[in-house]
C-alpha cells in the first residue's frame, strides 16, 4: 500500500546558545498513521515539535507539508499548513465556556456562538468526544480540557496533529478513550504525531515509532516489527562507565520509612500512588522515572508542603504527616528542589548570598535580629569550598549562573547538618565539574551516615552514584533494585511501565524494611488511627 | 407617596449617572487587566475638557440662546472624550509600554488631573453654560405630561440615556462579540491571549483610551447637566470617580449591573438630601454605604464568589 | 534558508537589567527630572508668562519660606510612606493609610471630647495614643485577615476602607461640632478643659512629629534590614512559595505587618489630634496616603531612600504653591500640576532603569536601509 507523506522534515538543527537541541534530524508522517515519537527527557522531542508548529524556527534544514516546501514562522502560520499543536501545559482561558476557548483568536469568520457551539458538537460526535461546548474551563476535569485543546486544533481544520504527552494526565479509561478517538482520526486521514515514553502506549496506538537521543535522529521502525526491549535500547543508547565512586559505608536503621503513600497532584488527580520505600543512613536511594511521574509531589509531601492525602511518612518511627515543614526542617530534614527554571524554589532570587544562606535558620538565637555575621561567615565558606564565582557575598543569586545557583543551594542544605537529604535535579543544566563537585558533597554526606533520596534524570549517573534505585511510573512504583545489579535497558523499560517487578515478587514486601522502627503492631495502631481520624472527617 | 418616590428615583438616575459613565469606563479598562485609579483624574479632566468644548461652540456661536443643542453636545461630548482619552493615553504609556505600576501611575494621574481641573476651570468663560445647560437637560420635552412615567423615565438629560446605552454598548461588546471575548482573554489569561495570537498591548491601549474616555463624559455630564452649568472649578469630581470605582467592584465588572447599581449608589447619595427629617450628621452616614455595600461585595465574592464575578485575573499585574 | 522568525519582529527588544550601577540609575531619575522641569517651565511660561528661571527661583525660595512648615510636612508625609512600605515590601498594596490614619485620630479625638477633665492629662494623653493606635490597627488588619484567608483583593478593599473612614468622620466631626460653626473642633477655645490632651509642645509645635518621623524611620530601616520579621515580610514579597518553603506561616507574617502599618498609622493619627490640629475632620490628611504610596515605591521601600523622596515631593509641593501665590494665580492647583508632571517622568524613567533596551536586527536593517527580512519573504512568496 503506498501512502502520502503528509509531512517530512529534512536535516533539522536547531541550537539556543551553545546547547544544541536538534542536530540533523529527518522525520516522514505519511495520511492516516499515528507516529509515536519516543525520547528520553532533554532528547529534543519538544523543541522539534516545537518547530513544526510554529513556536521556534529551525536554524537549518527544510520542512515539507503535502510534498511542497514549507516557512513556518508563527502557530498562525503552522494552522495555514494544517498542523496543530496539543502542548502538554494547556493554554485555556479559565473563566470562558469550551466553545469560546476554541475560537479564540479566530478572526475570519462571523462571532456566532451558537453557530460555534454545534459546530464544536459536530466534530465531537464525529470523533466521539464528550464534550459540552457550553462548560467553562475551570468546572472541568483535565481530561475534557485536554478535550477542548483537541477540538481547538481541529475547529482549525488541522490535518496534523501534534500531542505532547497526551496521556500523562489522563486515567486509565481515559486513556482508553483518547486512544479510540486518535484511531478514529487515523481512519479520516488525520496523521496524528503522539509523543510519549511510555512502551506499552507506544506499542498500542502507534503504527510506527521515531527515536531521538540527545537531539539526534537515532531512526525509525514499524511498530508491528518490533519489541519493547529493541525500542528501549534505541532510547537510552549504550550505558556509559563514569567515574563517580560509591562510597561503600556501613548503612544503619531505616531514618525514613514511607508506606501506602497517596498524594495529589495540583489537579486533582493521583500523582503517587501507594508508594513504599524506606531509606536508610549511609545510603543513596535513586528515584528514576520520567518528568511528572510525581517525583516532585514526592519530594514536597516529605518537606511538609503538600498535603499527604493517605498513608505514613515515619522519620526515626516518628510520624511526620502533617507537621508543618518548620518543625520537619527542625528534625534534620532537608529538601532541594531544582525546578526547570531553576529557581523557583528554595531561594529567593532578589536576596544576596548572605540571606539565601539564612533562609532556613534566621530564626535561630534569642534577639529579634537576624545574625547576618554568620550567614556571610558561611556565606564566604560555601563560596571558598564550592568554588562559586560571585563578586561577593551580598550578590543577588538572580545574577549568577546556573551551576553556582544550585552550588548555593545544595551547599545551604548540607551546611544545616541534616540526617535526609531529599535532593531533585541537583545537577539539572550543569557542567561536568560543577556536576561532579555536587556528586562529592552527596557522597561525603553518605559517609556521614546521612540518608540520601535522589531524584535524578541522568540514568548513567544513578547507575554510578546510588546505591539501590527506586523506579516510579505515573505515581507507581515499578520496582526497588540494586544499581550494581541492574542496567540501563531494565531501568527505561520499567521507568515507562513495561515492566512491573512490583507484580513479579509481590510476596518481597516491597519497600518495606525489616528492621523496621516501628513494630508491626504500632504500624497498624498507626493505620488504624488513620482511618479512624477519616471515618470522623466523614 | 408615589410622587416622594419617583422624586427620589429620578434623582437617583441623574445623580447615578456620573457613576455610571465612570464604571463602565473603568470596566472596559479592568477588563483588559489594568486597574485604573487615575479614573477620579480622568473624570475631572473630561469636565473640564467638555466645559472647553462648551464654551468654544456657545461662545462661538451668534446668539447662545438660538444655537444648535445637537451640535453643542456632540461638541461638547466629543472634547469631553478627547481630554479624557488623552490622559487615558498617559496612563496607557507608563503602563503599558513602560511597564510601570499600575497603582502608582494611576494616584499620580489622579493628582494630576485633579489639579489639571481645577487651574484650567478658573480660565473656563462660563457665561454661556447656564443657557447651554438647557440643551444638556430635558431631552424629551413632552414628558411632563406623562405623569409618573415620563417623570421617571424620560425627564433626563440626554446624556443620562447616552450613559445607559454605553452601558448597554459595553455589555453587548463584553460579551457578544469577538472583540469583547479577546479583550477578556487579555484581561483574564495574557499569556494564553498572546499564544491565540491576539495583540494583547493594542487591545489594552484602545481599551483603556476608550474607558478613559467614556468616564470622561461623567465629568461633563456633572457640570452641564447635574448641577446646569453652574459648577465646574469648586466640584469635586473626583470623589465621584473614587465612587465609580467602587462601583465596578460592586456591579462585579457587569456594565448591565452598573446600571441598575449606579441608580443604587446615586439613590443613597442623595436619599440623605430628601429625607429632611435627618440632622447634617446623619446625611453623613449615608456617604459611606456604598463603600460598605462595595466592600461586603467584594467580601462575599472571594469567599463564594463564581470564577466569573471575581476581579480579571490579571488585573493590577 | 537562514531565517529566523520575520513576522511583527519587534524594533527593540527588552529584557530585565539587574546590573546598572547606581550612579547610572541616579543620573537617569535626575535626567527624567530635568525633562519634567523643562515641560513644567514651557507650561509655566505660557501660563504665566515670566522667565522660567524667575518661577524656578520662586519654588527653591519659597520651599523655604518657612523651615519649620517644610519640616514638618517633611515628616507627616514621611509617617504616611513608613506605614506603607512594610506591606509594599510583601507586595500588599495598602492604599488605605489616609483612612488607617483617619479613624485613629478620630478615637484619639473622642477620648480628648469625652474625658477632657475628668483624668489626668498624662493618662488622657496615654489613652489617646492607645485608642488611636487600636483602631488604626483594627482598621489596618480588617482587609489583611480577610487577603490572608480568602484572597480578597486587597488593593480594592484597602482603598474603599479609606472612604467608610471618611465616611464616619464626617459623621462624628458635625455631630460633635454642636451646630456652633466650628466644625471638629473638640473643646472650644476658652473652654475650661480646651487644651486638655494637648501634647506638650517640645520647642515648637513641629519638634515632635519630626523627631517622631526620625525614630520611626531609623526603626523602620532597622526593622526591615536586621530583624527577624522584616526578613520574612521581605521573603514573603519574593516569593509566597519559598516562604512556604522553608516553614514560614505566610498568613501570619501579613496579618502582623499590617498590624505595623497599623500602629504607625495610629501614632500619626494621634499625632493630628493632640498635637497638630486638635481636631478631625474629614481633610485632615488631604491625599497624603496617596502621595505616600507615590513616595514608597520611589524610594524603592527603602527608608532611608524616602528620607530623600519625601524632601523632594515635598519641595516641589510647597514650592510650586508659593509660585501660585507670587504669580496670584489664585490656587494650589499649580503644584498638583507640577507634581503630576514630574512623577509621570519618574514613573516613566523607572523603565529605562529597571529594562535594558537594544535595538533588534530589524531596527538596525531599516535603519542602515536594507531590505527587511519580511520584505525578503513576502518576495519570495
Amino acid at each position: 500500500m503506498s501512502k502520502e507523506i503528509a509531512l517530512e522534515l529534512k536535516n533539522i538543527t536547531k541550537s539556543f546558545g551553545r546547547v544544541v537541541a536538534n542536530r540533523n534530524v529527518n522525520l516522514t508522517v505519511y495520511k492516516n498513521e499515528i507516529l509515536s515519537l519516543l525520547g528520553e527527557n532533554g532528547s529534543g522531542k519538544t523543541t522539534l515539535m516545537n518547530m513544526i508548529s510554529g513556536i521556534y524556527f529551525p536554524d537549518e534544514g527544510e520542512i515539507f507539508v503535502d510534498g511542497k516546501p514549507a516557512v513556518i514562522s508563527s502557530p498562525k502560520d503552522a494552522f495555514g499548513y494544517g498542523i496543530g499543536m496539543i502542548h502538554q501545559h494547556f493554554k485555556l482561558v479559565d473563566t470562558f465556556t469550551a466553545a469560546q476557548n476554541i475560537i479564540l483568536g479566530i478572526k475570519n469568520e462571523k462571532y456566532n456562538i451558537k453557530l460555534v457551539n454545534s459546530r464544536v458538537r459536530e466534530i465531537a460526535e464525529k470523533y466521539g468526544f464528550d464534550i459540552d461546548p457550553k462548560k467553562k474551563i475551570h468546572e472541568m476535569s483535565v481530561s475534557e480540557k485536554q478535550t477542548v485543546e483537541i477540538i481547538k486544533v481541529l475547529y482549525r481544520g488541522a490535518n496534523i496533529l501534534i500531542l505532547d504527552e497526551p496521556t500523562a494526565v489522563l486515567t486509565p479509561q481515559e486513556i482508553e478513550k483518547l486512544f479510540a478517538i486518535l484511531r478514529k482520526m487515523r481512519d479520516d486521514g488525520k496523521s496524528i504525531i503522539i509523543i510519549t515514553h511510555k512502551l506499552n502506549e507506544v506499542m498500542e496506538i502507534s503504527d510506527r515509532v521515531s527515536i531521538l537521543r540527545k537531539g539526534e535522529y537515532i531512526g525509525t521502525v514499524n511498530t508491528c516489527e518490533t519489541t519493547e526491549k529493541q525500542l528501549t535500547e534505541m532510547m537510552v543508547g549504550k550505558q556509559i562507565e563514569l567515574k563517580i565512586d560509591r562510597v561503600k559505608v556501613e548503612s544503619t536503621k531505616p531514618l525514613l520509612e514511607i508506606r501506602d503513600l497517596v498524594i495529589r497532584s495540583d489537579d486533582g488527580s493521583k500523582a503517587i500512588k501507594n508508594v513504599s520505600f524506606y531509606i536508610r543512613g549511609g545510603e543513596i536511594l535513586g528515584v528514576a522515572g520520567i518528568t511528572g511521574c510525581g517525583q516532585k509531589e514526592l519530594c514536597e509531601a516529605i518537606a511538609g508542603l503538600r498535603k499527604v492525602e493517605s498513608g505514613f511518612i515515619m522519620h526515626k518511627g516518628e510520624s511526620i504527616v502533617g507537621m508543618p515543614p518548620k518543625l520537619i526542617i527542625e528534625k534534620g530534614i532537608s529538601m532541594s528542589f531544582i525546578p526547570e527554571d531553576r529557581l523557583g524554589m528554595g531561594l529567593a532570587p532578589s536576596f544576596s548570598i548572605t540571606d539565601n544562606m539564612m533562609l532556613k535558620t534566621y530564626g535561630e538565637g534569642k534577639t529579634p535580629f537576624v545574625n547576618r555575621q554568620a550567614a556571610r561567615e558561611k556565606a564566604q565558606a560555601l563560596i571558598e569550598k564550592l568554588e562559586i564565582a560571585t563578586p561577593s557575598t551580598e550578590t543577588p543569586v538572580r545574577r549568577l549562573s546556573g551551576g553556582n545557583v544550585q552550588k548555593v543551594l545544595v551547599g545551604r542544605e548540607i551546611d544545616a547538618n541534616p540526617n535526609v537529604i531529599v535532593t531533585a535535579y541537583p545537577v539539572r543544566g550543569l557542567d561536568i565539574n560543577s556536576a561532579y563537585a555536587i556528586y562529592d558533597i552527596l557522597n561525603e554526606q553518605k559517609s556521614k551516615g546521612v540518608g540520601i533520596l535522589f531524584v535524578g534524570e541522568d540514568l548513567d549517573v544513578m547507575l554510578a552514584l546510588c546505591d539501590k534505585i527506586l523506579v516510579l511510573c505515573h505515581g507507581e512504583v515499578m520496582g526497588i533494585v540494586h544499581a550494581a545489579k541492574v542496567t540501563k535497558d531494565q531501568l527505561g523499560l520499567m521507568m515507562t511501565g513495561a515492566v512491573n517487578l512490583t507484580e513479579l515478587q509481590k510476596e518481597k514486601n516491597f519497600g518495606i524494611a525489616k528492621d523496621s522502627n516501628l513494630t508491626e503492631t504500632e504500624w497498624l495502631n498507626a493505620a488504624n488511627e488513620q482511618n479512624g481520624g477519616a471515618e470522623n472527617e466523614n | 407617596m408615589l410622587s416622594t418616590l419617583s422624586t427620589i428615583l429620578v434623582d437617583a438616575i441623574s445623580m447615578g449617572t456620573i457613576f455610571l459613565f465612570g464604571c463602565v469606563g473603568e470596566i472596559l479598562t479592568e477588563k483588559a487587566g489594568n486597574l485604573n485609579l487615575g479614573i477620579p483624574g480622568i473624570m475631572c479632566i473630561g469636565a473640564l475638557g467638555g466645559s472647553f468644548g462648551v464654551m468654544i461652540y456657545s461662545n462661538g456661536a451668534a446668539d447662545p440662546t438660538q444655537m444648535s443643542g445637537f451640535w453643542l453636545v456632540v461638541v461638547s461630548v466629543l472634547f469631553s472624550m478627547l481630554f479624557a482619552g488623552a490622559a487615558g493615553l498617559i496612563y496607557a504609556f507608563l503602563t503599558v509600554t513602560l511597564k510601570a505600576n499600575q497603582n502608582v501611575t494611576g494616584l499620580a494621574l489622579t493628582t494630576f488631573g485633579v489639579g489639571f481641573m481645577k487651574f484650567f476651570a478658573k480660565r473656563i468663560d462660563m457665561t454661556n453654560f447656564v443657557v447651554a445647560s438647557k440643551y444638556f437637560k430635558n431631552l424629551f420635552p413632552f414628558s411632563g405630561k406623562l405623569g409618573w412615567f415620563g417623570e421617571i423615565f424620560l425627564s433626563h438629560g440626554v446624556l443620562v440615556y447616552l450613559a445607559i446605552a454605553v452601558a448597554i454598548f459595553a455589555s453587548i461588546l463584553l460579551n457578544r462579540t469577538r472583540t469583547g471575548l479577546h479583550l477578556r482573554a487579555v484581561g483574564e489569561n495574557p499569556a494564553t491571549a498572546d499564544a491565540a495570537g491576539i495583540n494583547i498591548s493594542k487591545y489594552k491601549y484602545i481599551f483603556i483610551t476608550l474607558g478613559s474616555a467614556i468616564a470622561g463624559i461623567g465629568g461633563l455630564y456633572y457640570v452641564m447637566d447635574k448641577t446646569n452649568g453652574t459648577t465646574l472649578a469648586e466640584a469635586s469630581i473626583d470623589s465621584f470617580g473614587w465612587l465609580a470605582v467602587a462601583l465596578v467592584i460592586a456591579t462585579m465588572w457587569k456594565p448591565i449591573f452598573a446600571i441598575l447599581g449606579s441608580i443604587v449608589f446615586g439613590g443613597l447619595s442623595i436619599l440623605a438630601m430628601d429625607l429632611t427629617t435627618l440632622s447634617f450628621s446623619q446625611l453623613k452616614i449615608f456617604d459611606m454605604f456604598p463603600y460598605i455595600i462595595t466592600v461586603v461585595v467584594l467580601i462575599l465574592t472571594s469567599i463564594f464568589g463564581k470564577k466569573e464575578n471575581q476581579p480579571p485575573a490579571s488585573l493590577g499585574l | 534558508m537562514k531565517t529566523e522568525k520575520v513576522k511583527n519582529d519587534p524594533l527593540f527588544h527588552v529584557s530585565k537589567n539587574d546590573n546598572l550601577p547606581r550612579w547610572k540609575a541616579m543620573l537617569i531619575r535626575a535626567g527624567a527630572v530635568l525633562v519634567a522641569l523643562v515641560i513644567c517651565g514651557i507650561m509655566s511660561v505660557i501660563l504665566i508668562k515670566e522667565n522660567p528661571f524667575k518661577i524656578y527661583g520662586t519654588m527653591i525660595t519659597g520651599a523655604f519660606i518657612d523651615i519649620w512648615t517644610l519640616l514638618k510636612d517633611i515628616a507627616v508625609l514621611l509617617m504616611f510612606g513608613l506605614a506603607v512600605i512594610p506591606a509594599f515590601k510583601m507586595k500588599f498594596w495598602n492604599m488605605g493609610a489616609n483612612g488607617q490614619v483617619l479613624i485613629g485620630c478620630l478615637c484619639a479625638i473622642a477620648c480628648m471630647k469625652f474625658l477632657a477633665g475628668k483624668v489626668p492629662n498624662v493618662v488622657l494623653i496615654i489613652l489617646m495614643v492607645v485608642t488611636s493606635i487600636a483602631a488604626s490597627v483594627i482598621w489596618a488588619v480588617i482587609p489583611a485577615i480577610f487577603k490572608a484567608f480568602f484572597g480578597t483583593n486587597e488593593t480594592l478593599f484597602t482603598l474603599m476602607m479609606n472612604y467608610i473612614a471618611i465616611g464616619i468622620v464626617a459623621y462624628f466631626s458635625f455631630s460633635w461640632s454642636d451646630g456652633s460653626g466650628t466644625i471638629g473642633l473638640v473643646n472650644y477655645i476658652g473652654s475650661k478643659n480646651y487644651m486638655a490632651g494637648w501634647f506638650p509642645n517640645i520647642g515648637n509645635k513641629y519638634v515632635m512629629i519630626i523627631l517622631i518621623a526620625l525614630l520611626v524611620d531609623a526603626f523602620m530601616f532597622v526593622y526591615m534590614k536586621y530583624t527577624k520579621h522584616g526578613f520574612e515580610t521581605a521573603l514573603v514579597g519574593e516569593s509566597v512559595n519559598t516562604a512556604k518553603y522553608v516553614g514560614i506561616n505566610v498568613k501570619k507574617v501579613i496579618i502582623r505587618t499590617l498590624i505595623l502599618s497599623g500602629v504607625i498609622c495610629g501614632i500619626m493619627g494621634a499625632m493630628f489630634a493632640g498635637s497638630l490640629e486638635h481636631t478631625v475632620n474629614t481633610s485632615i490628611c488631604g491625599s497624603k496616603g496617596f502621595t505616600a504610596i507615590l513616595v514608597a515605591w520611589l524610594a524603592n521601600f527603602d527608608p532611608l531612600m524616602m528620607l530623600f523622596t519625601t524632601f523632594f515631593v515635598v519641595f516641589l509641593q510647597t514650592g510650586a504653591e508659593n509660585v501660585s501665590t507670587v504669580f496670584q494665580l489664585k490656587s494650589t492647583d499649580y503644584s498638583n500640576i507640577v507634581v503630576g508632571i514630574i512623577f509621570f517622568c519618574i514613573i516613566g524613567c523607572e523603565f529605562f532603569i529597571r529594562y535594558k533596551i537594544m535595538p533588534s536586527q530589524r531596527l538596525k536593517d531599516i535603519l542602515s536601509g536594507k531590505k527587511t527580512r519580511s520584505a525578503e519573504k513576502k518576495e519570495e512568496a
